[in-house]
């Protein structure tokens, strides 16, 4: 959740601080809770919703934080055909202690990310959350929240590809 | 002219195939495109590791544990959910 309101807030301090508040947000809502989304829904909107009120960020228009390629274009022939293909790494992910490395390498570069991308890959891909209480959450669309996905998950790959040794 | 001619439509090259990853896996294409994109991967050598190595980056991704809540706020947490559930239990709307 800490992470959450990072997204809105410019330092770690007033993050702790609208958590705190959400927390007391929760206690005084309690009450009022429906079972119309899910308690964790409810829970994180609170979160998003304190951060956002802490005034920080306008929250409506959602940018796309980068528009680079998922893949670099270097490594697509002219004719969009793989020149660098991947080399292959997803045997080696099977091994619980170099997965474990690469988990933690990974919880770096989701730091890493920009703002939105943040959001979207840590409820959906760390949290498990699914795609329509996030967008539930963050009040985007669908289609918003799955090219923020795209390019966090994308990037990520490339930080995983990168501990394999395989090509940036 | 009577009659619907069909739209050539040219094969998917491998870096639109990279781009339609997400919206794959999300089941986010139109049947068309579904199909186009699954025509790509069985006739490419290299998509297919692509999308294996998305789909193992999703896995490794959910396998971090979220180590952002303090003791202080997972107590806090622990407490406010079992209030909820001790709620939810005594029918309280």
């Amino acid at each position: 959740m800490l992470s959450l309101a990072r997204g809105h807030v410019p330092s770690g301090a007033v993050a702790e601080e609208v958590v705190q508040d959400a927390w007391i947000g929760v206690l005084r809502g309690i009450g009022k809770f429906e079972c119309r989304s899910s308690f964790r829904t409810w829970l994180f909107r609170i979160v998003v919703n304190r951060a956002i009120s802490a005034g920080i960020r306008e929250r409506r228009s959602v940018p796309v934080d980068d528009m680079e390629p998922v893949v670099d274009a270097s490594r697509f022939d002219a004719g969009g055909t793989w020149r660098v293909p991947p080399e292959p790494w997803t045997d080696q992910a099977d091994d619980k202690m170099i997965a474990a490395k690469i988990s933690a390498r990974i919880l770096c570069a989701i730091d890493d990310l920009p703002p939105r991308q943040k959001e979207v890959v840590t409820l959906r891909d760390v949290q498990g959350i699914s795609s329509e209480e996030v967008c539930a959450v963050l009040d985007i669309s669908q289609a918003n929240q799955r090219v923020l996905l795209h390019r966090g998950r994308g990037r990520l790959r490339q930080v995983v590809e990168s501990e394999f040794g395989g090509t940036r | 002219m009577i009659g619907v001619r069909p739209r050539p439509r040219k094969n998917l090259v491998c870096w639109q195939s990279v781009e339609l990853v997400t919206d794959y896996l999300e089941g986010a294409l139109s049947q068309a495109q579904r199909r186009r994109l699954e025509a790509h991967l069985t006739s490419c050598r290299d998509c297919p590791e692509y999308l294996a190595q998305i789909r193992a980056t999703i896995a490794l991704t959910g396998g971090i544990t979220p180590g952002d809540l303090t003791p202080q706020m997972r107590d806090e947490f622990i407490g406010l959910y079992r209030r909820w559930r001790a709620d939810e239990e005594h029918g309280i709307p």
